[in-house]
């Protein structure tokens, strides 16, 4: 039935899981109503927290920017919605440590006025060089939407000297349940295509190819019929086998093309840059339509809720919100995660916001989340062939555990992309994936604060150096006064003394004439 | 609503080490049936003091060390040590024989290096080739294989010999195994086709211990099936063993027996499929497997042709377990996106 006419190549280890996505992608997408309160926090992208530009009290319009880039890897944030901010303040966010983070909480009026925040529209793009789109990508908010949220101005922007060959789309999207970039690309075929023209454009490239595994027909029937339909010969539809973890960017890219993104670096280093599907979308939004980045498609599955669904939601929507528009909590609604069952991350209440990066709300059964205690590991080698990365998860482990940190990078850690695949076929039920997060932060805070003695140390070096310094220089000072006072005073001195001897004989001559004087006046 | 926070991933496999453990006792079935055909109560005397001990002490060292008893006690991986142990006894081994086995593999080779997954040897080879050093007489007299020995060897002999230090009429009924038989009659300059004529040999091998033989291959090929065991080990292991055979074979087939007796006699099967594949004291990387298991392949066949004792495979076995760490530093795989690495 699907058919690629593209050569495919094989990546090692991978896993063929239980997917469960016919339980949410049935329906078409709907448009969440508006919550009460949006919570937004300021920070939804990987990189610096951007500025804050409005204060509590204040009424703002749909898409109004309320924290503003003005650097390097920062990425502005927009209202959802219109209506008045009631509080800026730390509020639980989906992070894996449960933290608190600054967000702008917004009492939406109803309205949804745009007022005249919308950015000024690019219709003919081509006649737009690349380095002003790229700006108004930055500008809109846009960031990776598969789940890193990486800031996509700066994917897309490459150098010269390495030229991009083809513009990958990920639309693989192989966790199990999630099924957001399925529905998108069966809803939003032309919006997509037509974000992935301007990123060629942008890239200066001539081929693009989107990956779509193949439990997703309908989806691959769309877009290529879509691809046709705009009669676009440089956009390629690629089937890709169905297997956890294809949709991991250098996972993808060995998969389409064959090549392998080098350790610790980037795709653009062999010609490459990977988008999402629905970065693409947005992308076209913000520069066709000057739509800011403000919503998302996503899921709301599990066994935990009533009706599994894709939700078009606004950024800030708080989650419980999100599970009511999915006919509530079931009674096995036992744990909540954001993020697929693999590598989502868990979440401890329901009062935390959707944000860009929230591809999936998982509510599952206590069956899917059982947790056994571990025995140890038997180095049955299971780990290393689920592995997609080629790593030895039993050599890993068994350094992270001993804490022989350098043993773990010799060991390849930091090429671990986390998928999970030898925690989720260990026998032993070892939570692996832990042990290597621990082991690369603990390295991480190593480093940090090696380089921060480092600094202490030079500065304190230079200040023992500085004091040092004046030290010299003082003496060096002083050495030279006494020199010259001994070269050019000697016989001065003994003239000084002199010239003080004869003025104080002088003195007494006087004072001895003054009395005889008297004397002589009184007698 | 409140909810647990646990990290990812929230799924796992069905896999298990006791689903595991509980495979490869299934795939031993077939061939401890043949044992059990040819030497009756023997093997199944074998069987019932070997677990029985290796539980008890399992459970002792468990308690000693202040371990959880139940899910390690339910892991069966005692059991298998256990069995792989009985089965490579010789029939109506003495009981304190199969307890002192029982002591060095679970408690010494075992728990002494810290219980399941932390011992370098593999436990019942060790167990064995302590017994086999120890107690060269008991280790080597098996008795004669007769088919369904239940009625010519009965109970009451059978528990006399376990218990009681054994009969005059036992020596009447033992025989050498056919590598033994092998290996003796080519010192006394026989050549090999003399030996095959005595009527202890079969199609394959030595009469009996051939069929046990493919009752073993066939459990391998069940567990490799069941993706329990990767292919690697026993075929490299049969490939090494075949290979040597074969060329000194081929040089003097008068002197050197061919590649088929070696496969089908002694444990040349159970170490293949159940032995070199324990994943503790095995090599873990793909291509280490196959080194470690060439590695033993070859042992075998140098202990067998040159060396002192008939039984190779415990020695080849606890000899390459002492180069793993080496084995498994030097064949890493190359890694998503690096260079492969200069060994």
């Amino acid at each position: 039935m699907i058919q690629t006419l593209r050569k495919l190549w094989r990546n090692p280890g991978g896993l063929h899981l239980d997917y469960h996505k016919e339980i949410s992608n049935t329906k078409p997408v709907v448009h969440v109503p508006l919550a009460d309160e949006l919570i937004i926090p300021l920070q939804q992208h990987t990189g610096y927290k951007p500025t804050l530009t409005v204060a509590v009290g204040d009424y703002v319009y749909k898409g109004q920017e309320i924290a503003s880039h003005t650097g390097f890897m920062k990425v502005p944030v927009h209202a959802s919605t219109s209506g008045t901010i009631t509080a800026i303040e730390e509020r639980p966010i989906a992070h894996p440590s449960g933290l608190s983070d600054l967000c702008v909480v917004l009492k939406p009026d109803g309205k949804d006025d745009w007022g005249n925040t919308r950015l000024s529209p690019y219709p003919d793009y081509t006649q737009v060089d690349g380095e002003t789109l790229r700006l108004r990508i930055c500008a809109a908010g846009i960031v990776g939407m598969g789940g890193a949220v990486f800031p996509s101005a700066i994917k897309l922007n490459v150098h010269d000297n390495i030229p991009i060959e083809t513009l990958v789309i990920n639309g693989a999207e192989c966790e199990p349940y999630i099924t957001c970039d399925d529905m998108l690309m069966r809803e939003q075929p032309e919006e997509i295509l037509r974000g992935v023209q301007i990123m060629m454009h942008i890239i200066n490239t001539q081929h693009a190819l989107i990956g779509i595994e193949d439990n997703k027909p309908e989806a691959i029937a769309t877009m290529q019929a879509a691809v046709a339909s705009l009669g676009e010969r440089r956009i390629e539809i690629a089937a890709i086998p169905t297997l956890y973890p294809s949709g991991s960017e250098k996972q993808l890219i060995k998969i389409l093309t064959g090549k392998e993104v080098p350790s610790g670096g980037r795709p653009a280093q062999v010609g490459i840059v990977c988008h999402n599907p629905a970065t693409a979308r947005a992308i076209y939004r913000a520069v066709v339509l000057g739509e800011p980045l403000i919503d998302r498609y996503l899921t709301v599955t599990g066994k935990g809720v009533a009706e599994p669904c894709n939700l078009e939601v606004p950024l800030g929507t708080p989650v419980q919100h999100l599970i009511e528009q999915a006919g509530g909590y079931t009674a096995a609604a036992k744990r909540l995660a954001m993020g697929g069952p693999m590598m989502g991350i868990s979440l401890q209440s329901d009062q935390i916001p959707a944000v860009k990066a929230t591809n999936c709300i998982l509510v599952s059964d206590v069956a899917e989340t059982e947790q056994q205690t571990a025995l140890p590991c038997i180095r049955c080698g299971r780990c290393a062939e689920s592995c997609p990365a080629s790593l030895l998860p039993q050599q890993l482990y068994w350094y992270a555990r001993s804490r022989d940190f350098d043993k773990a990078e010799q060991y390849h850690l930091f090429d671990c992309i986390e998928c999970g695949c030898c925690a989720y076929v260990c026998p032993s039920h070892i939570k692996l994936v832990d042990y290597y997060r621990f082991a690369k932060a603990e390295i991480r805070s190593q480093r940090e604060a090696k380089a921060k003695a480092d600094l202490a140390r030079e500065r304190h070096e230079f200040h023992l150096e500085r004091i040092e310094r004046a030290k010299r220089e003082k003496a060096e000072k002083l050495a030279k006064h006494k020199e010259q006072a001994k070269t050019n005073t000697d016989d001065g001195k003994k003239a000084a003394i002199q010239a003080a001897l004869e003025r104080a004989k002088a003195k007494k001559a006087d004072a001895a004439a003054a009395q005889t004087a008297n004397g002589e006046t009184s007698a | 609503m409140m909810f647990n926070k646990r990290t990812s991933p929230y799924v796992t496999g069905k896999q298990d080490v006791s689903v595991i453990m509980r495979q490869v006792l299934y795939a031993l079935v077939p061939g401890t049936l043949v044992l059990i055909w040819y030497f009756g109560w023997g093997m199944i005397s074998n069987l019932l003091l070997a677990i029985v001990f290796a539980e008890l002490l399992e459970w002792g060292m468990l308690t000693l060390r202040q371990r959880p008893v139940r899910p390690f006690l339910s892991d069966y991986s005692a059991v298998v040590t256990a069995w792989l142990l009985a089965v490579a006894m010789p029939a109506f081994a003495p009981w304190w024989l199969i307890a002192l086995a029982m002591v060095f593999a679970v408690v010494i080779a075992k728990h002494l290096y810290g219980g399941l997954g932390y011992n370098p040897f593999n436990p019942a080879m060790i167990g064995y080739a302590a017994m086999l050093v120890s107690y060269p007489v008991q280790m080597t007299i098996w008795p004669a294989p007769l088919d369904f020995s239940f009625a010519h060897i009965g109970l009451g002999q059978a528990v006399q010999q376990v218990f009681a230090g054994g009969s005059q009429s036992w020596d009447a009924l033992t025989a050498a195994t056919p590598l033994d038989a092998v290996k003796v009659n080519l010192g006394l300059h026989k050549t090999l086709n003399e030996i095959y004529a005595n009527g202890q040999f079969g199609l394959l091998a030595g009469q009996a211990w051939q069929w046990v033989s493919v009752a073993w291959l066939l459990g391998g090929l069940w567990l490799l099936w069941q993706r329990i065991i990767s292919w690697h080990i026993p075929v490299a292991l049969l490939g090494s063993l075949t290979l040597m055979a074969g060329i000194f074979w081929m040089i003097n087939p008068q002197v050197y027996s061919s590649p088929l007796f070696h496969l089908f006699s002694g444990a040349a099967m159970l170490g293949a499929f159940f032995i070199a594949t324990d994943p503790v004291s095995a090599s873990t990387t793909p291509l280490g497997k196959l080194y470690y298991a060439g590695g033993i392949g070859a042992f075998t066949y140098i202990i067998r042709t040159w060396g002192g004792y008939p039984d190779a495979v415990a020695f080849s076995v606890i000899m390459l377990n002492m180069a793993v760490p080496l084995i498994d530093y030097y064949t890493q795989p190359r890694v998503y996106g690096t260079k492969r690495q200069q060994g």
